[in-house]
C-alpha cells in the first residue's frame, strides 16, 4: 500500500515537471487519464497497428541493423508520421557509419530537444516527394528536397551519388523507397 | 496518513500547473474531450439545430453532402453529376435531361470544389456551384429545395479542376482546366503537346435573379495545368487568381517532368478588363457543342439543349489584363485573404508557404518589373510580388483558409497538420495535427470578405484505423477543430461519404429560414400533372400508355389497371396531392428497369416500366408515409401482346 501511494506520488511530481519543460505539449495524462490518452506525437499514423500491409519507409529503417541513428534522429526531429505518409517518398538514409564519420559530437548536438528544427531540416534534405529506383534516379540532374532544397544527382560508371552520397543499396516500400547511402547529405545553408 | 497524503498531492498537483507557462488553453487543446468541454461544444440537443451548414463534396461519389456543424451530423445528400435510386434524380424521366452531355448521358462525375453565392463579398446562400472534374461541368444547386436546377458543360476543357469558385457578387462562377487539351480538338500526336495545346479558362456568367448560367468568354491560356482558383476581393475585386503547375508543358510522366522548374505561376486574370473588352464585341466565336441542362420547379422537369458556340478570349489581344506570378513547387491552392490583398500559393512540393500581395502586383505592373514573358504573357518579377514567406511551416502544402481576424489556416498533406499562422508576420503561431493526411479545410465563409472564424474544418484522405474497420474500404473524414482560442482545439471527428475534396460553410441562418417545404400543387406545371383525382386515367397511344396517377394518404388512384400487354412501354406520371410538410410518397413497380420514385408534396415524377410477362403485377409505396402505408399498393395485370382486353382502371370498384 505505501509503495503505491509513493509511486503514485512519483508519478504526479514527474508529470508536473515535464510539463514545465516543455510549452506546447501537456503532459498531466497521467493524473487524469492514464489509459485514454496517449500525447500527441504518439500519436499518427505511425503508430497504426498493421501487420500485413508492405512495410513503409519508416518500417525498413526501423527494421534496419544499419540505421539506429538515423531511427534516433527521426524519432527525435517527431517526423515519424511524416514518413509512413501515402507519399510517394525517396529516404536517401544515411548508415550508421555514416552518422559516425562526421564530427565528433555533431550527432548528440544535433539529437538535443533545443535542435529539433535544425535536426529536421537535415532529415527533411534526405526526403525527396517521389520513389525513383536507382537506374531511374540517373535521368535526373538534380531532385527538389523537402527541406525546399535541391541535392545534385550526379553518375560515374555505374554508381549514382545524391547530394555528394553514394547510393549502396535501395529498398523499395509500400509508400516509397529507401536508398541506402554512405554520407549524410549537409544542406548548403 | 491518508489525509497527508491527499495533501501532498493536492501541493504537487498546484505546484505542476502553476509552474507552468502554458495556458490553460493549450491544455485543453491537447487533452482533447477528457479535460476540455470538447464534448459539449459539439453536442447539440435533441430537437435542436446546428448553427451552420456545411456543404462537403462527395468527390467520386459525384454527390454533395450537406452537414450540420458543430455536431457533424449528416443531414441531406445532393446528387449532382450522379444516378440516385434514393431519390430517383437521373433515374426518372425528369431529371435524366439533367445528365445529358456531348458525349451522351454521363450518369457519373467527380464533384470537387463546392462554392456558395455572394453578394458584396458576403455569402447570401442563394446557391452553392460546384464542378465536376471528370466531364467537365458546372452545377448549381438551389438553397431552397436543396436540389441541383442547373448544370453547364464546360466546352474545350478537361479535368475542370480550377473551379467552380465565385466572384464577389457573383458575377461568374468561373472554370479553370486542368488538362490543356487541343482546342478545337483534334487528331494529333499526343507528343506535339508543347506550344500546341490550349489551357481554356472559362468565366459563366450568373444572372442575378434565377441564377441561369452562360458561358461569357473563354480566356485560352499557355498549354499549362490549371489546379486551383480564387477571386480577387475588396481592393483587388475584378481580378481572379489561378494556380499553374506543368508550365514545363510535359505531356508523360508528370511526377518528374512537371516538376523541374523550381517555379510555376499563379496567373491573375483582370476578368473586368476583359469583359469590357468582350462587350465592346471583343473575341472570337468559334463552334463548339456543349449541353445546357435546367430544371424548372414548376414543370419539375428538366429540359437539355446543345449549345454551338463559345466565344474565346486570346490574352494577347487585351494587354494588362493577364500576368504571371512566379510561385514555387506546383502550387495547389491559391487563396485569397477576406481583405483581397494577400494571395497565398501552397506550393505542394514545398515546406514554405508564398504570400503575395496584390498592392505590389499592381506596383510591379504599372512600373512593368517583368522578369521576361510565357507565350507572350508578362511574368513579374517574384521578389517585386512577393510580401513574404512562411518558413517551413510544414510538408505539403495544399490549401488555406482565413479567419477574419487576420489569421490563415493551411492543411499540410504530407505532415498531416493544420498550422495556424499569422497573416501579416508570417508567423506560425499553432499546429495540430489530423488523422489523417488532410487534403482541403474550410472555414465558413472562408473564400468570402467576412467569414466565420469560429470553427476550421479538415477533411481527411485517409483514415485506417480511426473508426470501427468495414474491410479494405474505409470511410474518410472530416474533423472538426475550434479556432476561437489562441490554440486550436480538436472537438470532433466524424466519417464522410466518398472523398470530401472542398467544402463551403455558412450560418444556418442565412439559409433555414428560405427553405422550401412543400410545392403548390395549383403552381404544378409538370406536363402529365394530374391535379384531380377525376382526371387519373390511363392512355394507349400505340405500344405506349401513360398512366396518370395520384397518390394521398394511404392510396394510389387508380390502384387496379388492366388492358397493359407485353411488350408495351408504360409510363407512370405520378404526382403527389399532399400539401403537408414532409410527407413525401414512393412508387415502385416490379420489374421496372429503374429505382423507385420520391416523390414530394405537390410534386410530379414518371418512371417507365416494360412488363415483360404477363401475370399480375404489384406496385406500391416506398416511403412509410402513414399509418396505412402497407395498405397502399395496387395491381396491373399484364396480357399477352396478342390480347384484346381493353384498358381499364379503378379504385374502390368491385
Amino acid at each position: 500500500m505505501k509503495a503505491t501511494i509513493k509511486l503514485f506520488v512519483l508519478t504526479i511530481f514527474i508529470a508536473g515537471f515535464t510539463a514545465c519543460g516543455n510549452s506546447n505539449e501537456a503532459k498531466v495524462e497521467n493524473v487524469s487519464a492514464n489509459s485514454e490518452q496517449a500525447s500527441e506525437e504518439r500519436q499518427g499514423q505511425a503508430f497504426v497497428k498493421d501487420d500485413v500491409s508492405e512495410p513503409t519507409v519508416l518500417d525498413i529503417a526501423i527494421q534496419s541493423k544499419n540505421h539506429k541513428t538515423l531511427v534516433a534522429a527521426v524519432q527525435a526531429a517527431k517526423l515519424e508520421n511524416a514518413l509512413v505518409n501515402a507519399g510517394p517518398l525517396m529516404v536517401f538514409a544515411p548508415t550508421d557509419e555514416a552518422f559516425n564519420a562526421l564530427p565528433d559530437g555533431t550527432v548528440e548536438d544535433l539529437l538535443k530537444p533545443e535542435n529539433e528544427n535544425k535536426l529536421s531540416h537535415i532529415l527533411k534534405h534526405h526526403v525527396t516527394p517521389g520513389k525513383y529506383d536507382k537506374e531511374f534516379l540517373k535521368k535526373f540532374k538534380k531532385l527538389g528536397q523537402a527541406s525546399d532544397l535541391n541535392v545534385p544527382v550526379e553518375v560515374k560508371g555505374e554508381d549514382v551519388y545524391v547530394g555528394g552520397a553514394k547510393i549502396i543499396a535501395s529498398v523499395p516500400a509500400g509508400n516509397g523507397i529507401v536508398h541506402v547511402i554512405d554520407k549524410v547529405i549537409i544542406p548548403q545553408n | 496518513m491518508k489525509k497527508s497524503v491527499v495533501y501532498i498531492l493536492a501541493l504537487f498537483l498546484t505546484g505542476s500547473f502553476m509552474s507552468c507557462n502554458n495556458s490553460e488553453n493549450s491544455k485543453r487543446g491537447d487533452l482533447g474531450a477528457l479535460a476540455s468541454s470538447a464534448a459539449e461544444k459539439v453536442y447539440v440537443a435533441p430537437g435542436e439545430h446546428d448553427e451552420f451548414y456545411a456543404f462537403i463534396s462527395g468527390g467520386f461519389s459525384g454527390q454533395l453532402s450537406v452537414y450540420g456543424l458543430p455536431s457533424g451530423r449528416l443531414l441531406k445528400v445532393i446528387p449532382v453529376f450522379s444516378q440516385d435510386a434514393e431519390k430517383a434524380w437521373g433515374y426518372n424521366e425528369e431529371t435524366k435531361p439533367m445528365l445529358n452531355t456531348s458525349h451522351g448521358f454521363i450518369p457519373w462525375d467527380d464533384a470537387h470544389h463546392p462554392d456558395i453565392s455572394q453578394t458584396n463579398g458576403k455569402l447570401d446562400g442563394r446557391w452553392v456551384f460546384i464542378n465536376g472534374n471528370n466531364t467537365p461541368r458546372i452545377a448549381k444547386i438551389d438553397l431552397t429545395t436543396f436540389e441541383t436546377t442547373e448544370i453547364i458543360e464546360v466546352p474545350n476543357s478537361a479535368g475542370n479542376h480550377s473551379s467552380s469558385f465565385v466572384t464577389e457578387n457573383t458575377e461568374y462562377v468561373v472554370a479553370g482546366t486542368r488538362f490543356s487539351v487541343p482546342v478545337p480538338q483534334r487528331d494529333m500526336p499526343i507528343k506535339e503537346y508543347k506550344g500546341n495545346f490550349k489551357g481554356a479558362l472559362t468565366f459563366i456568367s450568373v444572372e442575378p435573379e434565377e441564377g441561369h448560367m452562360d458561358i461569357k468568354f473563354q480566356l485560352m491560356m499557355p498549354g499549362f495545368d490549371y489546379d486551383l482558383a480564387h477571386p480577387g476581393r475588396g481592393k483587388s475585386h475584378g481580378w481572379f487568381f489561378f494556380s499553374t503547375y506543368n508550365t514545363e508543358e510535359a505531356n508523360t510522366l508528370m511526377e518528374v517532368n512537371s516538376s523541374q522548374n523550381d517555379k510555376d505561376f499563379i496567373a491573375a486574370v483582370n476578368w473586368k478588363k476583359i469583359e469590357e473588352y468582350v462587350n465592346n464585341g471583343g473575341g472570337k466565336t468559334m463552334p463548339a457543342n456543349y449541353a445546357h441542362n435546367i430544371y424548372d420547379d414548376e414543370t419539375h422537369t428538366a429540359t437539355s439543349i446543345m449549345k454551338k458556340e463559345v466565344l474565346t478570349v486570346d490574352p494577347l489581344e487585351v494587354p494588362g489584363a493577364v500576368f504571371l506570378l512566379p510561385t514555387p513547387k506546383s502550387p495547389h491552392g491559391c487563396d485569397v485573404d477576406p481583405s483581397g490583398e494577400y494571395i497565398v500559393g501552397n506550393g505542394k512540393l514545398s515546406a514554405d508557404l508564398t504570400v503575395h500581395s496584390y498592392t505590389k502586383m499592381m506596383a510591379a505592373i504599372e512600373n512593368e518589373k517583368f522578369d521576361g514573358e510565357a507565350y507572350g504573357i508578362p511574368i513579374l518579377k517574384f521578389e517585386d510580388v512577393l510580401a513574404g514567406t512562411v518558413k517551413q511551416a510544414g510538408l505539403g502544402p495544399l490549401h488555406t483558409e482565413f479567419d477574419g481576424e487576420g489569421n490563415a489556416y493551411t492543411s499540410f498533406f504530407i505532415s498531416s497538420e493544420v498550422v495556424k499562422w499569422n497573416m501579416d508576420t508570417r508567423e506560425v503561431i499553432d499546429r495540430k495535427p489530423c488523422y489523417y493526411s488532410v487534403g482541403h479545410v474550410m472555414i465558413p465563409g472562408g473564400n468570402s470578405a467576412d467569414p466565420f472564424g469560429k470553427y476550421v474544418l479538415a477533411m481527411n484522405k485517409i483514415t485506417k484505423d480511426r473508426y470501427l474497420p468495414t474491410g479494405p474500404e474505409v470511410t474518410h473524414s472530416a474533423q472538426l477543430y475550434d479556432i476561437t482560442g489562441e490554440k486550436m482545439e480538436l472537438l470532433l471527428d466524424f466519417p464522410t461519404i466518398g472523398e470530401p475534396h472542398y467544402a463551403a460553410g455558412i450560418p444556418a441562418d442565412i439559409i433555414k429560414p428560405n427553405s422550401k417545404k412543400i410545392y403548390r400543387l395549383e403552381e404544378n406545371k409538370h406536363k402529365h400533372a394530374t391535379l384531380n383525382n377525376g382526371d387519373a386515367r390511363v392512355e394507349r397511344d400505340g405500344n405506349e400508355v401513360h398512366v396518370y396517377m395520384t397518390m394521398i394518404r394511404s392510396h394510389f388512384t387508380p390502384d387496379n389497371i388492366e388492358g397493359i400487354k407485353v411488350g408495351d412501354k408504360v409510363y407512370f406520371h405520378v404526382t403527389n396531392h399532399e400539401q403537408d410538410y414532409d410527407v413525401p410518397h414512393g412508387i415502385s413497380m416490379i420489374g421496372a428497369n429503374t429505382s423507385e420514385l420520391l416523390i414530394m408534396p405537390g410534386q410530379t415524377e414518371t418512371f417507365v416500366w416494360e412488363p415483360k410477362q404477363p401475370g399480375v403485377w404489384p406496385f406500391y409505396c416506398t416511403d412509410f408515409c402513414s399509418a396505412l402505408h402497407q395498405e397502399m399498393q395496387g395491381y396491373v395485370r399484364v396480357s399477352p401482346a396478342s390480347s384484346n382486353i381493353d384498358l381499364s382502371w379503378s379504385l374502390g370498384e368491385d
